[in-house]
Formats: structure tokens, C-alpha cells, sequence
């Protein structure tokens, strides 16, 4: 009895190391980095339609991810990247480097000139998401392959 | 001598098979009558048709910033299993573009696949989906095209290796896959079903990449919208049909909305081929969009 929580013990630890290991592979870091903006880009599209009430700190909360999102997210493809974790990484990240990250600086940008200048209502913040917005697609359209 | 006779008689029956596949599979133009009572084009549907067939995203210049694309002055690269075509200008300039042509040529072109010059169009040209256009469509879109700036682009050639460059041979391709049929069969559909119907397999096309093709490259229609290998490249186009696990999960309402913001329900975002296409459906009335959701949750699930 004893010996078998020891082994399920063992195992669950196992477990969890290889996810730690995981977690920290810049596949899937990327891709978690991408999931946050989603969850802000969902939180301010809800705002904008009217579905959840304006809120400042929500709003600000949300722009904050992506501000920080978009500064960190082009030092996550390092030589050895390329693949694995099912990366939907585009080759051409690596081919095209300058232009990848001027469209990250690009969205980082847009977020900021936003922060800068918080929309304190549901039309402001529905305009702000009409210039952040077409960011994903744009860099989307080339540098991410989904599998 | 009775062998001579036997190659002899092979050789005529040669000929007369040679033949009758050339007669049967000759490029087709429509009767002139189809386009008389065209009449004056309705410019606004001409533009919202423009929109559903999405010519931008072929026809535009590589790389054209968004006040640009309405110059249609060809060039763009689209890469297939059979080589390498180049889309042509499309601008009304008389000579590089197709401002000199007839409503009947640019007709024949859109529903036959038919040149200017008699010559068979390749199918990168997607008429096997424009076949189902309407006329009035096909009318208002021309008149449409014409108010466009002109360009003196001449775009290259298409790159394409032997057999593929034998354009006689187009004869037998659309022999077996031009048709102007409902790729699937939705009898008791209401009106805006319908509308979606005619919008996805006729001008928007949405069947040329999101359905799997044969070795011949004619669409799997018995896998109507199910998604594939990306013929252009790396990676897959979606499966489009109400599968379970999969698209079958998106309300009609999220189908909609991913053609007007580009975000899917869980705010990823549109990618790839599809980020150029999507523009081209924000730019439609909604009620359009709405149809064609409406469309793709009646379809069968493959």
C-alpha cells in the first residue's frame, strides 16, 4: 500500500517535471504568451460589444499584457526553436527577422499609444481595438503556419 | 500488307478519337443572347460581388498597400502541385488589361473558362466555382471592374513543367469537373441558406482551398469543405464543415463574426491566405456574412 503512493507519488513528480521542462521551452512559452494576449484581446472585445461593462481597470489590466507581450515575444525564437511542441512558427520568422520584429514593434506601439491615452468608454475602447486589432492578422498572414 | 492495314486502321481510329476528344472538349463560349439583356450594371452589387470574389487577393500587386489594391495589376505568384501561376492584369487598361474586352468575353472567361482568344483558361482561374455566378452578377461585376484605375502591368507568364503546359488538355479537366451543379444538395434550405449557398460555391469560391483535390486536380466534392494539406505550402487548410471537436462547435453568430473581425471565439486571430480573405468579407453587408454561416452550419459534417 505505502509502496504504491510512493510509485503514484514518483510518477505524479515525474509528471510534473517533464511539464516544467516543457513550460519552459520557448514553443511553448510563445504560445502561452499569444494565449494571454487572446484572453486581453477577449476581455476588451467584450467591453466593446457591450457584452461586459466598461471598466477602467480591466481595460488597463488588458493593455498592460499585450504592451508587455508584444516587447517580449520576438526575443522567444532562438536558433533550435524552429520546431517541436507543435509550433506554428513560420520559417520565414527566422528568413525575415527585421521585418518580424518591426511588426512586433509595430503592435507594441499601438498598444502603448493606447495606454497612453486610455479609452474611458465602450466607443473608445471599440476604436482602440480597430487599431490594435489588424495587428494579429498582419503578422499572422506570414509568420504563423497552422498545422 | 494486311499489317500496313491494321496500323493504318489504328492510325485513323487515332485520329477520329483525337478528334472527337477536341470537338467534345472544345473551349465554350455561351450564346450571344445570354448576355443581351444584360442592360446597364448596378455598380453597388457589382462592388459587393467584387468583394465576395475576392479579386484582391489574387489580382492586386504583391504586396500592395490597402489604397493600392484596387489597381488589378496582376503578378501575384500562387503555387500548386502543377507549377507556378501568375495571375494576369485585370485592370480596365486596353492593352495590358481587359478594359477592351465584351460583357460576352469576360462572361465566357468567368463561367467557361474560356479566353478571349478561344484559348482554355487554367483553373487556377477559379470558374469552376464562378460557373453558378449569375448573370446580372457577372454584368454588374464587369461594369464594376471598368470604374477601377488602370495599370500597363504586364504580369508573367505562368511556370509550368510538361504535361501541365498543354493547354488542349484543359478540354478533359473541365469535362470531368465544370458544372454549373450545387456542390451539395440542400432542398428544404430557406432563403438566407440559400443566398449563403450561392455566395460560398459561386463568387466567394471558399471551396477551391478549403476542399481537398485529386490527383488531377479536380475538387473531392464527396469532401466538400473539409479542409486538407495546404496545397501552397506548409501546414493545413481547415475542415470548414460542422465537425464535431472541430468548426462544428462555432455558432452561426461566431462564424460571422470571425468574417467581419478576423477573430475566432476564443480571440485567435485569422492567418495566412485567409487574413487577405477576410477583409474582402468585412467589406460585405452583414447580411451576407450572416448567410453564409448560415450556409456552412447546414452543410453535412465530414
Amino acid at each position: 500500500m505505502k509502496l504504491r503512493i510512493l510509485a503514484t507519488a514518483a510518477a505524479l513528480a515525474i509528471i510534473g517535471a517533464s511539464a516544467v521542462v516543457a513550460a519552459d521551452e520557448p514553443q511553448v512559452v510563445r504560445a502561452q504568451m499569444m494565449k494571454k494576449v487572446g484572453g486581453a484581446m477577449g476581455a476588451l472585445s467584450g467591453i466593446a460589444k457591450g457584452e461586459k461593462p466598461y471598466d477602467a481597470d480591466v481595460v488597463k489590466t488588458s493593455l498592460t499584457t499585450m504592451s508587455e507581450v508584444a516587447k517580449a515575444f520576438p526575443e522567444q525564437f532562438p536558433a533550435g526553436s524552429e520546431t517541436g511542441h507543435d509550433t506554428e512558427a513560420s520559417p520565414k520568422i527566422w528568413e525575415q527577422t527585421d521585418d518580424f520584429k518591426a511588426k512586433a514593434a509595430k503592435f507594441g506601439s499601438d498598444v502603448d499609444a493606447v495606454l497612453a491615452n486610455l479609452p474611458a468608454d465602450q466607443a473608445g475602447v471599440g476604436a482602440a481595438l480597430g487599431t490594435i486589432g489588424p495587428n494579429c492578422g498582419g503578422c499572422h498572414e506570414v509568420y504563423r503556419v497552422k498545422k | 500488307m494486311g499489317f500496313k492495314k491494321i496500323i493504318g486502321g489504328i492510325v485513323v481510329l487515332g485520329a477520329i478519337g483525337a478528334g472527337a476528344f477536341l470537338f467534345i472538349t472544345a473551349p465554350q463560349r455561351l450564346p450571344a443572347e445570354t448576355w443581351a439583356a444584360a442592360g446597364a450594371p448596378d455598380l453597388a452589387n457589382g462592388e459587393r460581388i467584387f468583394h465576395a470574389g475576392g479579386c484582391v487577393s489574387c489580382h492586386a500587386a504583391p504586396g500592395a498597400a490597402d489604397d493600392q489594391k484596387l489597381v488589378l495589376a496582376g503578378g501575384m505568384a500562387l503555387k500548386s502541385p502543377f507549377g507556378t501561376f501568375h495571375a494576369p492584369n485585370i485592370s480596365p487598361d486596353e492593352t495590358a488589361g481587359i478594359g477592351a474586352w465584351t460583357l460576352a468575353e469576360f462572361g465566357d472567361a468567368m463561367k467557361r473558362g474560356t479566353g478571349r482568344n478561344g484559348e482554355h483558361l487554367y483553373p487556377s482561374f477559379p470558374y469552376a466555382s464562378y460557373s453558378r455566378m449569375t448573370v446580372k452578377d457577372i454584368n454588374d461585376l464587369y461594369g464594376y471592374l471598368k470604374t477601377l484605375p488602370k495599370s500597363g502591368n504586364v504580369a508573367p507568364g505562368h511556370e509550368l513543367p510538361f504535361p501541365f503546359n498543354i493547354r488542349l488538355a484543359l478540354g478533359g479537366w473541365k469535362f470531368l469537373y465544370l458544372n454549373e451543379a450545387p456542390r451539395v444538395d440542400l432542398a428544404n434550405a430557406d432563403e438566407t441558406v440559400k443566398h449563403g449557398q450561392y455566395l460560398v460555391e459561386g463568387p466567394g469560391h471558399c471551396g477551391e482551398c478549403h476542399t481537398p483535390r485529386d490527383v488531377l486536380g479536380g475538387l473531392k466534392t464527396d469532401q466538400w469543405l473539409a479542409g486538407g494539406p495546404n496545397p501552397e505550402g506548409e501546414g493545413r487548410i481547415p475542415d470548414i464543415t460542422p465537425a464535431e471537436g472541430g468548426f462544428g462547435s462555432w455558432s452561426a453568430g461566431d462564424i460571422a463574426n470571425y468574417l467581419e473581425t478576423g477573430f475566432t471565439p476564443d480571440f485567435d486571430s485569422v492567418g495566412g491566405s485567409m487574413v487577405s480573405v477576410q477583409k474582402n468579407m468585412a467589406q460585405l453587408p452583414k447580411e451576407d456574412r450572416d448567410a453564409i454561416a448560415a450556409y456552412l452550419k447546414a452543410i453535412p459534417a465530414r
